[in-house]
């Protein structure tokens, strides 16, 4: 076991991966969207019921790698009865956190949801594995806001 | 077996890259062959060198340097046709590599071959550059793919392949060499069965021309392609084989300089094959680092030694992987080449394969441009590990040592939220 791996699989990590929060799927759902990585076939389907401009349930599905699993696990419990655009200032925080060296947008989120995203901190150092911890997030996205693509892509 | 051990020692020396240590510290060991080879000395100084000394371009020049280049180029091009065993070098054209290779052949089959209904004969196995190609004739030409479904352990079972044939049956297009499986396939055989029905017979040769030479005539097929850049030559070169009237048959693939006969403003004749098909400045460098590749592969690392040491490194491999705990090895049907796809419980090929990289272990995770098969399979990826003449038991032992902290790590259970 290297460090690395350790830094890269966090407990909470593991954790989330083994116990995924929000399983399965909601019913009648105002929303949903898939998401896939054709590069190693991630695969995330989410369901939302949205209420008044506010994320009141939201599910997935999916099979995927321990990182994308557990992303979109986390992804879920912080969404989840937050309004629209507090998940699309979540999205944009959390994009910064893993691809920019500066990520001062995480800051200025509630403490509990930048305890919960900063778990994914350490996915920068793997270029190819961040997609694998956005494929959560851009399919929420598409969900929420393009829902006519139903499918989102990392690419 | 100590002395063909003892021999990869000694050429794997050739290869500058497999002395690189992983950002790590730790010693590259590089099992991603099938993706792509690593170059030998004489590959990387022969390409150097012809810019060095050689360059100009082929076919058009009265000057020296020009005729030198030309000759090389054509020298290049009957090493490659005495390798593959073809009949004469004008059956060998230059294309930038296999991909290029079949929409070439697929391109021009369209306009000269097929009528709407036909079907051309594949395996379940093939790579998306023998799919692909013919989903894009389809869009013109309404032509379908059958393929013939794989045994268990991978391998192509000849009764499968005549209940494939059809009275609509145009074309074999098939791998000699699954690039997931490593399982060889009867290109012969089949070959034979297309013969009979006047079926002509494309073969995708990526993965089988790197484990033991080809001899196109004693298959009895019509096309054959391979990239030079999996056969420790340079990226940017490939081969078609196109046997004799074929090259005849097809139309150009592109038209430009080098291709013609006559050129006016009323039209153009075609030169006759190969040129026909090389429009344009071809690869020069490239082709002629691949016959160099071809050179040392003969000449230096010898393909008895390549053949019989392979042999052993698969079946080696074979038994360290199954030692790991609930490993999933696809594709056991021998002959097969040094290729071992398999998955880990449920452990997803990602996280192994992030965890192999982390050990210094370089190997391809994913659907290796296969998605057909890994629908097959019933999977979404799969851990491919790819060796060459040049990898040795201990890095094979590594690897085995790793998957089982892979194994240890992701059975940990963490504790319940």
């Amino acid at each position: 076991m290297t460090p690395e791996m350790q830094n890269l699989y966090q407990e909470l990590i593991l954790e989330h991966n083994h116990y995924p929060r929000n399983y399965g799927r909601v019913e009648n759902p105002t929303h949903e969207a898939e998401g896939y990585n054709p590069l190693c076939g991630d695969q995330v389907h989410l369901t939302l019921r949205v209420e008044e401009e506010r994320i009141a349930d939201i599910r997935f599905e999916g099979k995927s790698c321990a990182i994308c699993r557990a992303a979109t696990s986390v992804m879920t419990t912080v969404v989840k009865g937050a309004a629209i655009a507090e998940a699309d200032r979540y999205f944009e925080a959390f994009h910064q956190l893993l691809t920019q060296e500066e990520a001062p947008l995480v800051s200025s989120l509630p403490a509990a949801v930048q305890e919960k995203l900063r778990i994914f901190s350490t996915v920068r150092l793997f270029p190819i594995r961040v997609k694998c911890a956005t494929l959560p997030w851009h399919t929420l996205r598409v969900a929420l806001h393009e829902p006519e693509k139903k499918i989102a892509t990392t690419e | 077996m100590q002395e063909l051990v003892a021999w990869a020692r000694k050429v794997r020396e050739d290869f500058p890259i497999l002395r690189s240590l992983h950002p790590s510290g730790r010693p590259l060991i590089y099992l991603d062959n099938a993706a792509t080879a690593q170059k030998p000395l004489a590959v990387i100084e022969k390409l150097a060198d012809f810019y060095r000394y050689t360059n100009a371009n082929i076919h058009r020049g009265v000057h020296w340097l020009s005729q030198e280049a030309t000759q090389a180029y054509e020298a290049a091009r009957e090493r490659v046709a005495a390798f593959i065993g073809a009949a004469s070098e004008k059956e060998v054209v230059f294309v930038r590599g296999a991909t290029e290779g079949i929409n070439l052949i697929a391109q021009g089959l369209r306009r000269v071959w097929f009528s709407p209904g036909d079907e051309i004969l594949v395996t379940q196995a093939e790579h998306h550059a023998n799919i692909v190609p013919w989903h894009i004739v389809a869009e013109e030409v309404p032509i379908s793919l059958r393929p013939v479904p794989l045994t268990p352990a991978g391998g192509i079972d000849l009764a499968a392949v005549a209940q494939a044939f059809t009275e609509r049956t145009r074309l074999v297009a098939i791998s000699a060499m699954s690039n997931v499986l490593g399982t060889e396939f009867p290109v012969a055989e089949v070959a034979a069965m297309a013969r009979e029905r006047g079926i002509p017979v494309l073969v995708d040769a990526c993965q089988a021309v790197v484990h033991r030479p080809i001899r196109v005539q004693e298959w009895g097929v019509d096309f054959l392609v391979f990239s030079g850049h999996k056969l420790y030559g340079p990226t940017g070169i490939g081969v078609v084989y196109m046997r004799a009237p074929w090259g005849e048959k097809l139309p150009p693939y592109q038209g430009g300089g080098d291709m013609i006969r006559r050129v006016t403003w009323g039209g153009s004749r075609y030169a006759p094959p190969p040129a026909k098909f090389e429009a344009g400045t071809p690869p020069i460098a490239e082709a002629i680092a691949l016959a160099e590749a071809l050179r040392y592969l003969e000449e230096k690392v010898g393909w008895d030694f390549i053949q019989a040491y392979e042999r052993y490194l698969c079946d080696y491999t074979e038994a360290a992987l199954q030692s790991v705990p609930g490993i999933t090895l696809y594709g056991t049907a021998r002959p097969k080449g040094a290729v071992w796809s398999f998955n880990i419980g449920e452990i997803h090929p990602h996280d192994v394969g992030t965890f192999l990289d982390q050990a210094g272990i370089a190997v391809r995770v994913g659907h290796h441009c296969a998605q057909p098969l890994m629908d097959a399979l019933g999977v979404a990826a799969t851990v491919r590990a790819s060796l060459a003449f040049y990898n040795l038991p201990e890095e094979i032992d590594q690897l085995a040592q790793t998957l089982h902290e892979v194994v240890r790590f992701f059975a940990h259970t963490p504790s319940a939220p």
